[in-house]
Parts: structure tokens; C-alpha cells; sequence
């Protein structure tokens, strides 16, 4: 054995070890680690790359599906959409990585999860995000925005992966820990899925893509942690992103994948080239032996602890069938890429590994696999909050606070964002970026898939359990809202510090809330990520569960967006308005005040509701529709008219709730639809049992509201669309 | 009519313009690798968008070292037309096959929306779909755009008829507004002294489907095949 067994205790709490993980350690070793067998340990058994405080309850959640091909497990899921389609997608955060250096931080965390799509057999077709800043106010957040947005388009524009959808919401708790969840689709056919379990002892591990550098080191066990006060240190941590040789890793994998040359495959993502040859032994029950000084690196001199914990970007490992190698290297070589044999899978169960002619780590894969650690941490479930009496509230001018939305920044326009992204690449962008789903065409016969992430922490925070079901249940609406029948999600979770037992009810409950949803809406969890330790000084962020949502739509000639179409045409609004004021942005932005419990989310009624959307826009009846969410009925009627560029007059108002409830409450299960056949509607409504009811009618140019006034739609439109390239100007 | 387009590492909208020839001649393009020494008998070579080699250094720069660039300048030569687009302009210019360079856009910023052209010069082989004067709506994406020459050179395009679109409002009205990128007199797209190369940077290949949206692209090559058929 080559290096000094002096790995203690003490060094491994530095490495995020705890004793009695250490002490695992040296137990199935039979002796203490090696340094580098001890990096090994550490970083497969962070948080991170074990999930060992969330695994218990993320079984929890349903994962099967009748067109579920592939749950959570491999590098993305796979689920079948006919006609010989699957689509393989994943979410996944990086978010420590990018608060610290936000340009290459959220560029590595698109082309990791470029690679996690890729590696399954799919070509990427479409990126989302969904990100969180700290308050507009805080001196760092201009600086975050500006290199989160320009390394996620930076990254995507350049590989060529249309970035067609996303989130963005600016709020305190996220001052100290940036939120960088990015989501990748791709295309694959179900018979030509590449799995990463190792086969075949005998058969050359094959490293394939960019060099290994000094980067990235202990990137997992840094995201296993809270920041302190000297995150900026942790700088060396961050890797660096190198797009082009993506876009060549993409097409050259994609290439030899048309062959049968590969049997395995895992890109080297976190932990590198440690958890990718771990996993593929672990996955297939067999060993591997690799030889370090046969690794491509970028720098002399790297130890074999440097070139097992690098996080060095744009690499991936594969099993190769016996023969193919010389097919293998010619395409890679075609590419330009680094293609090198560095060793073998074995029998023996063990990872060993081999350097200048020593043995510079023997590990049993099993146990490092199986044994990990796996926590049931203590947790308590949150207070609830005490109700909020909506006639307690002062009564506002409508139009006024509407202004004040539109114009804030939590409902602003993102087009500053997104037009920073090449959201048209590959020619499939049937519905742009801005509405309440994309909508990318996947063949020529039109079929298409509608795509968006959701979530909404303050809910998470109030309750867990209810801001969990209704994330899956506003990520259902949204896809419905485009007329397709949402298909399965990916959910990325992130958290705070799980050892505190407030956290870590937030994430049960929201667990909790999230399986209720997916039961009720049969809409299975494919993949998914976990960021935990989301947390500066013990100040964690709001708990933020995001669901990424894929939909059908068999033909995207039928796809609805939220733009009002023809004067003239009735406004419906669609389920049931209870006024709830509780939780929502009215009270935040108009009142100061974040209290109150959210909505409640009924799950019976967000399928009888969305179902009945679903056949109105089959039936040619609607022209334009929209999910009511953040600032409720009115902010959905805004957006409807400011995409639209044309006016709403409104019906009086129900006498039997406080205007403002009415009108910005957050009541869940409904949607707005713009039809040209009212009668039609209404009676379709009343048989399918679903609360309906005609507000208003479109044309002009103002929103009217009888007895408030009016407001001119360009007015608004002009507030809307000057917050954020006014926040974001230099100077 | 037969097209060749020429993939660069790097290519990324090589799709998207090989399927807005394909709908416009019926045929699919040959798709040319960089490595490929010599070109197929062609009517039209394309270079299309993208970041070929990675664009580290001056977008194009090492593209138009490329061997294959060679080859193209000599078809050119004799009479080949060739239609770059975006950072396909970029490595025309880089070539010195056209004039003029192309600076980052003036918001620092990659830039993707619809953007409106004001059609120049109807007389040229590229732009005889439309009318002079005509104003079209097709998307732009890039970080690059800002058209830059020096002024004796801009007079010359000018004077020769040689620009081939300008950015401009949606009626067709000049405005600084309007020209989001910043380029030298709002130039879009410009033509060689032969007027058998174009340069520009917006994506005519991205507007030629009713499905997505904007279809002012389709005249842009369906004019082009015409042309040359």
C-alpha cells in the first residue's frame, strides 16, 4: 500500500466525516484508510452523493408509472411517449458552487446535467432552470443574478441546447445561499437506453472526454455543508466549465452510441472519477481496477487523491464490449477528445486502484455502497400559521396594487433573463420562454412536450406538507394550461441543515405533500436531486422542493399560451375562489406581512378541474389559458392582456368577499380560459361538475374593473416589463 | 439545386438551416465535416451558426484558418455563392472574404428575441424573394453581433448597394432603438463586391416554420433556390 495510513478522526471531521463514520470505515477496510481511500469514503459518504438524510423518506414518493421505462436511480428518468419516444430528463442543483462563483458555478451545473441526459442515450433537447436569489436589496444579489444568468446561457448557448423555460424569485432568506437548480430533456428511443451498471469481468473502463485538472476537488463535501463566513475561500472548489468540449463529448458519445460498442456508461459528475467507478462496479456487483497513470490529466505530478476527487468537467467512463475499442477511439478521436483505456472490471468485488506501479487504494465496492450511512434524523413538523381574516385587512385601490405587482420583483417580466438564452436552437421552440409552460416539438408529425419548473417556498415554509403538494399540483396546472397531459416529474429539493429537526420536518412534510399530489394526479417522481445545507450562520433558506414537469401533447398545432386572442372573446374563469389571502403575495408585497397559512390545495378538484381544461382545448374551444398562482385572479388576467396586448371589461364583482380576496387570493385548482363560445363552456362546466363562471369579456385597451376604474394594459405592460432591466443596469 | 453546409466542432445551427433548405428544394443538404479537404460539386456553401472550435478566441478567428476554409474561398472565387449566418458571418469576416468585424453587441449581453430588417437590396441572389424596402421579422441570437468597419469601407457597402439588411422598427422606421446590437449604421447582413456572399446575423432559418411562430424567413430561401435553379 502506497501512502501513510495517518488519517485520523480529526482529519475526517475536517472532510465532513463524523467519528463513527470514520469508524466505518476502518471497519470494512479492516484497517484505516489510506489518504486517498479516506478522500474516497468522504466524499461517496457526504450528503450529497449518499443522500443519506433523505433516502428514508425520497422512497417515499411514487415512481411508477405505466410509461415509466426508467425511475430515479440511474443518471436521469425515462419514460415512454409512443411512436418508438422516450423522454429521459433530471433536475439537479448547484447551488454552493454558484454563490460562490456564480458564472462557472451555474455553467457547470448545466453541462453536468447535460451529461446526465446525454449518457442515458438521449440527444438534449431543451434546458430549464429555476433559481432563487437573495433580496433585490442585498449588495451581492445584481452580481449573482448577472453570472448565474450569463453562465447558464453562456454554457447552453454554446452547446447549442435551447433553454426554453425556467423561475426566478428574489426573497431574504436566500442572501446567503443562492438557488441554481438546472433541468435538461433529451430525446432517446426506449430500445436504446444506456444504463451504468458494469458487465463482463474482463472489459477495458474507458475514459473518454477532457483531461483531469486540479478543480473541483471536494466540490460534493462542500455542498454538504453550511457556508460560514469565509465562503468565498472555498473558491478552489468551483469548477470550470468548458462548453465546446461538450457540445464534442454530446455528439461523440451520441455517435458511438449507434453502434453496440458500449455496454456501460456514467458521466464523472460529482466525486468524479470516484463515485462513476464506484457506481458502475456497485450497480453491476462486480469490481474494477483502474490504472491512475494511464488517466489523461491536465497537470503533472497529480496524486492519485487529485485525480479520484477532481471534479474536472466534461468527462465521462465507459464499459466497452470486447472489440470495440478501435471503433470507439476513432470516433472519439474524430472529435478530437482524450480516449484512453484505464482499466478493467473485475471479479473481485473491489475497487483497486494502481499507480506507479503501487496499490494506491483496495476498497470492497459493496460495502462502500450498502453500508453507508443512512440517517433518520429527528424532526418536528412546523407550527401552523394562524389564519388571515381578509376583512381585517384594509380596503385597497385594485388597480393600484395590481400596478404595484406587476411592477415588483416577484412578478417583473424575466425577459432579461431569458432572452439571454438561445431558446430557438434546433429549430422545435413551438411555445417561447414567459408563459406557464415551453412547449418543444420532438417530431415531425408535431408531437411535442411541454416543459416548467415550479415551486413556491413561502407556501413550503408556512406548511410543508401543503407548499409540497401544491409545487406537483401547480406544475400539473401548468402543463395543462398549454392543453398537455402532464407525464412524470423530477423534483429537486432544496434545504437547509437536516440535522436541525425544523429542516428536517420541512423536508418530510414536503415529501409528505408531493407523494399525496403525484398519487392523486398520477404523476410519477423519474429523477430527482437533493440540496441540503442550504444555510449561512444557521440561517437556512425557505424550503424549496422544485418540480420540473414533463407533458404531452400529441400535436403542438393544438397548444394553447396565455396571450388573449380576439375582442369580443368571454373570459371564464374556472374553479372555485374562496378569497384566500393567507400566504400570499398581495399580503407580502401590499401589506408587508408573510404570515398566514397557504391555500389549501384539494387534490380531487385539481384533477376534475385540469381534466375539464384538458378537453376544452381538445375540443377547440379555447383560445387562450392561464394557471392563476402568484397575485391570483387579477395578476392571471394582467398577464393574459399584457401578452396579448389587448384590454379586459370585467364583470361587477361578487359581493360576498372583500374585493381584494377576490381578486388576489390565491385559491387553488383554477385556471382562466379565453373562449369565443361561453354557452359551450358553461354547460360542458356544469355536466363535468366543475365551478365556472364568466368575468369579463375581452377588447379595448385598459383592464376595467366597474367601480374602481380602469388601467391601460400598455401601462401596465411598460411597469411589468422596467423592473428588472432597470435593477440590472450598470451604474 | 444542391447545398453543401459546412460543419465546424462547434456548429450548432447546422439542424435548423439544413431543414430550412430541405423544406425549400425538397432535398436534404450534404453536410460537409471541417476536416474534409475537398467540397462536393455544390450550388450553394453555408456556413452556419454556432461557436465553431469554441469561439475563445475572436468569434470565427480559428474557423477561418480551418483547411476547409480554403476550399470554400475557392469555390467563392469561382463564382460559388455562399450565404454565412451568424457566427457564420463572423468567420466570413475573419476570412476576409468579407469586410468589415463583428463586436460584441452593445449590452455586453447575448441577445435572443425577434428582431425587425429593413430588405436593402432586392437585387442578389439571396434577397430576390423579397421586395426592396420590405420589412421582415425573424429572430436573432448572438452575444457578437455589432457590426464594426471603418468609414471609407461603410460608404463603399453603401454607395455598391452591397448592404443587404439593416436593422429597424417594425415599420420599416430607422431608429437607434431599433438597432439593439449597436452595428455601424445598423447593418444586419452584408453582401462581397460580386454579391455572391452574404454575411448576417439574424437566423432567417428560424422563421420558416408556421408552427414556431415567424415565417418571414421562408421568401429568404425559397428566393435563393429560385435563383438558383
Amino acid at each position: 500500500m502506497s501512502g501513510r495510513s495517518n488519517v485520523t478522526p480529526a482529519l475526517a471531521a475536517e472532510h465532513g466525516l463524523t467519528e463513527e463514520e470514520f469508524e466505518r470505515a476502518v471497519a470494512i477496510l479492516g484497517r484505516a484508510p489510506n489518504p486517498t481511500e479516506f478522500g474516497i469514503f468522504s466524499v461517496m459518504w457526504s450528503e450529497h452523493c449518499s443522500y443519506k438524510s433523505s433516502k428514508t423518506w425520497l422512497k417515499t414518493l411514487p415512481t411508477a408509472g405505466s410509461r415509466v421505462i426508467c425511475g430515479p436511480g440511474e443518471n436521469a428518468g425515462v419514460v415512454d411517449i409512443g411512436d418508438g419516444d422516450a423522454v429521459v430528463f433530471k433536475i439537479e442543483s448547484h447551488n454552493h458552487p454558484s454563490f460562490i462563483e456564480p458564472y462557472q458555478g451555474a455553467a457547470t451545473g448545466v453541462g453536468g446535467i447535460l451529461r446526465d441526459v446525454f449518457t442515458m442515450g438521449a440527444r438534449p433537447i431543451a434546458i430549464l432552470n429555476s433559481l432563487r436569489f437573495g433580496s433585490p436589496d442585498h449588495p451581492r444579489t445584481r452580481h449573482l443574478v448577472s453570472g448565474v444568468v450569463a453562465g447558464i446561457g453562456g454554457y447552453g448557448n454554446c452547446v447549442g441546447v435551447p433553454t426554453v423555460g425556467g423561475e426566478c424569485e428574489f426573497h431574504p432568506s436566500y442572501d446567503g445561499n443562492i438557488l441554481v437548480n438546472a433541468m435538461c430533456v433529451g430525446l432517446a428511443r426506449p430500445d436504446r437506453i444506456f444504463y451504468s451498471a458494469a458487465a463482463g469481468p474482463g472489459n477495458f473502463v474507458v475514459y473518454v472526454g477532457a483531461k483531469t485538472g486540479r478543480d473541483g476537488i471536494h466540490g460534493a463535501t462542500m455542498a454538504s455543508a453550511e457556508f460560514g463566513a469565509d465562503a468565498g475561500e472555498k473558491r478552489p472548489t468551483v469548477q470550470v466549465g468548458d462548453p465546446f468540449t461538450e457540445k464534442l463529448l454530446i455528439e461523440a458519445c451520441l455517435e458511438l452510441m449507434e453502434s453496440d460498442a458500449i455496454i456501460a456508461i456514467q458521466d464523472m459528475g460529482a466525486a468524479g472519477l470516484t463515485s462513476s467507478s464506484v457506481e458502475m462496479a456497485g450497480k453491476g456487483g462486480l469490481g474494477i481496477e483502474l490504472d491512475l497513470d494511464r488517466v489523461p490529466v491536465r497537470e503533472p505530478q497529480m496524486t492519485a487523491y487529485e485525480i479520484m476527487l477532481s471534479e474536472s468537467q466534461e468527462r465521462m467512463l465507459m464499459i466497452l464490449r470486447p472489440g470495440s475499442e478501435v471503433e470507439a477511439r476513432r470516433i472519439f478521436e474524430k472529435w478530437e477528445l482524450d480516449f484512453a483505456v484505464i482499466g478493467r472490471v473485475t471479479e473481485t468485488g473491489r475497487l483497486v486502484l494502481r499507480m506507479a506501479g503501487e496499490t494506491a487504494a483496495d476498497i470492497p465496492v459493496g460495502p462502500l455502497v450498502t453500508e453507508a450511512p443512512v440517517y433518520r434524523r429527528p424532526w418536528r413538523r412546523s407550527d401552523p400559521e394562524p389564519e388571515i381574516e381578509p376583512t381585517s385587512l384594509p380596503d385597497r385601490d385594485p388597480l393600484e396594487c395590481l400596478e404595484r405587482l406587476v411592477a415588483s420583483p416577484a412578478l417583473a417580466s424575466r425577459r432579461w433573463i431569458w432572452e439571454q438564452y438561445d431558446h430557438l436552437v434546433m429549430g422545435n421552440t413551438v411555445k417561447r420562454p414567459g408563459g406557464d409552460a415551453a412547449v418543444v416539438r420532438v417530431s415531425p408529425s408535431g408531437k411535442a412536450l411541454a416543459l416548467a419548473t415550479d415551486c413556491t417556498p413561502r407556501y413550503c415554509r408556512a406548511d410543508p406538507v401543503r407548499g409540497g403538494a401544491q409545487a406537483v399540483a401547480e406544475s400539473w396546472r401548468n402543463l395543462t394550461a398549454i392543453g398537455a397531459e402532464p407525464i412524470a416529474i423530477t423534483d429537486n429539493m432544496n434545504f437547509g441543515n437536516p440535522e436541525r429537526p425544523e429542516i428536517m420536518g420541512q423536508f418530510i412534510g414536503a415529501i409528505e405533500g408531493m407523494r399525496e399530489a403525484c398519487l392523486a394526479l398520477a404523476y410519477p417522481v423519474v429523477s430527482g436531486n437533493v440540496s441540503l445545507y442550504n444555510e449561512t450562520n444557521g440561517s437556512a433558506i425557505l424550503p424549496t422542493p422544485v418540480i420540473g414537469g414533463v407533458g404531452l401533447i400529441a400535436d403542438a398545432r393544438h397548444a394553447i399560451d396565455l396571450a388573449l386572442k380576439r375582442d369580443g372573446d368571454a373570459l371564464i374563469l374556472i374553479g372555485s375562489t374562496s378569497g384566500h389571502l393567507g400566504c400570499s403575495l398581495y399580503l407580502r408585497e401590499i401589506e408587508g406581512n408573510e404570515s398566514g397559512p397557504p391555500p389549501p390545495v384539494d387534490l380531487a378538484a385539481e384533477r376534475r378541474n385540469g381534466d375539464f381544461i384538458r378537453s376544452e382545448i381538445r375540443a377547440g374551444r379555447v383560445a387562450a389559458c392561464h394557471d392563476l398562482s402568484d397575485g391570483g385572479l387579477f395578476a392571471a388576467i394582467a398577464e393574459m392582456a399584457m401578452a396579448g396586448g389587448r384590454g379586459i371589461v370585467l364583470e361587477p364583482l361578487p359581493a360576498d368577499l372583500p374585493r381584494n380576496a377576490y381578486l388576489f387570493g390565491e385559491d387553488q385548482a383554477r385556471y382562466l380560459i379565453e373562449t369565443q363560445d361561453p354557452d359551450a363552456v358553461l354547460d360542458a362546466a356544469r355536466a363535468a361538475g366543475v365551478p365556472a363562471l364568466v368575468i369579463g369579456v375581452v377588447g379595448g385597451v385598459s383592464l376595467t374593473l366597474p367601480g374602481a376604474g380602469a388601467i391601460s394594459v400598455d401601462a401596465l405592460k411598460a411597469a411589468n416589463e422596467a423592473w428588472l432591466p432597470g435593477y440590472m443596469a450598470p451604474g | 439545386m444542391r447545398a453543401a453546409v459546412v460543419i465546424f466542432p462547434g456548429s450548432n445551427r447546422e439542424r435548423d438551416v439544413c431543414a430550412a433548405l430541405a423544406r425549400a428544394t425538397g432535398y436534404e443538404p450534404i453536410r460537409v465535416w471541417h476536416r474534409d479537404a475537398t467540397l462536393p460539386e455544390t450550388d450553394l456553401i453555408v456556413l452556419p451558426g454556432g461557436f465553431a472550435y469554441g469561439d475563445y478566441l475572436r468569434c470565427g478567428a480559428m474557423a477561418a484558418h480551418s483547411p476547409i476554409m480554403r476550399e470554400v474561398r475557392d469555390r467563392a472565387g469561382k463564382g460559388t455563392p455562399v450565404l454565412g449566418i451568424c457566427n457564420g458571418f463572423q468567420i466570413l469576416t475573419e476570412a476576409r472574404m468579407l469586410p468589415g468585424a463583428l463586436l460584441t453587441n452593445r449590452s455586453l449581453r447575448f441577445t435572443c428575441r425577434d428582431i425587425h430588417l429593413r430588405v436593402e437590396n432586392n437585387q442578389t441572389i439571396f434577397t430576390c424573394g423579397y421586395m426592396a424596402g420590405e420589412t421582415i421579422r425573424v429572430p436573432v441570437a448572438h452575444h457578437d453581433g455589432n457590426y464594426t468597419a471603418d468609414s471609407d469601407t461603410l460608404d463603399r457597402l453603401e454607395d455598391r448597394g452591397l448592404i443587404a439588411f439593416r436593422y429597424c422598427g417594425p415599420n420599416g422606421e430607422m431608429a437607434e432603438t431599433e438597432n439593439f446590437n449597436g452595428s455601424a449604421r445598423a447593418i444586419a447582413g452584408i453582401f462581397s463586391e460580386g454579391r455572391t456572399i452574404l454575411g448576417l446575423m439574424p437566423h432567417p432559418e428560424n422563421a420558416t416554420d408556421p408552427l414556431l411562430g415567424d415565417t418571414d424567413g421562408r421568401a429568404f430561401f425559397d428566393g435563393l433556390v429560385g435563383a438558383l435553379q
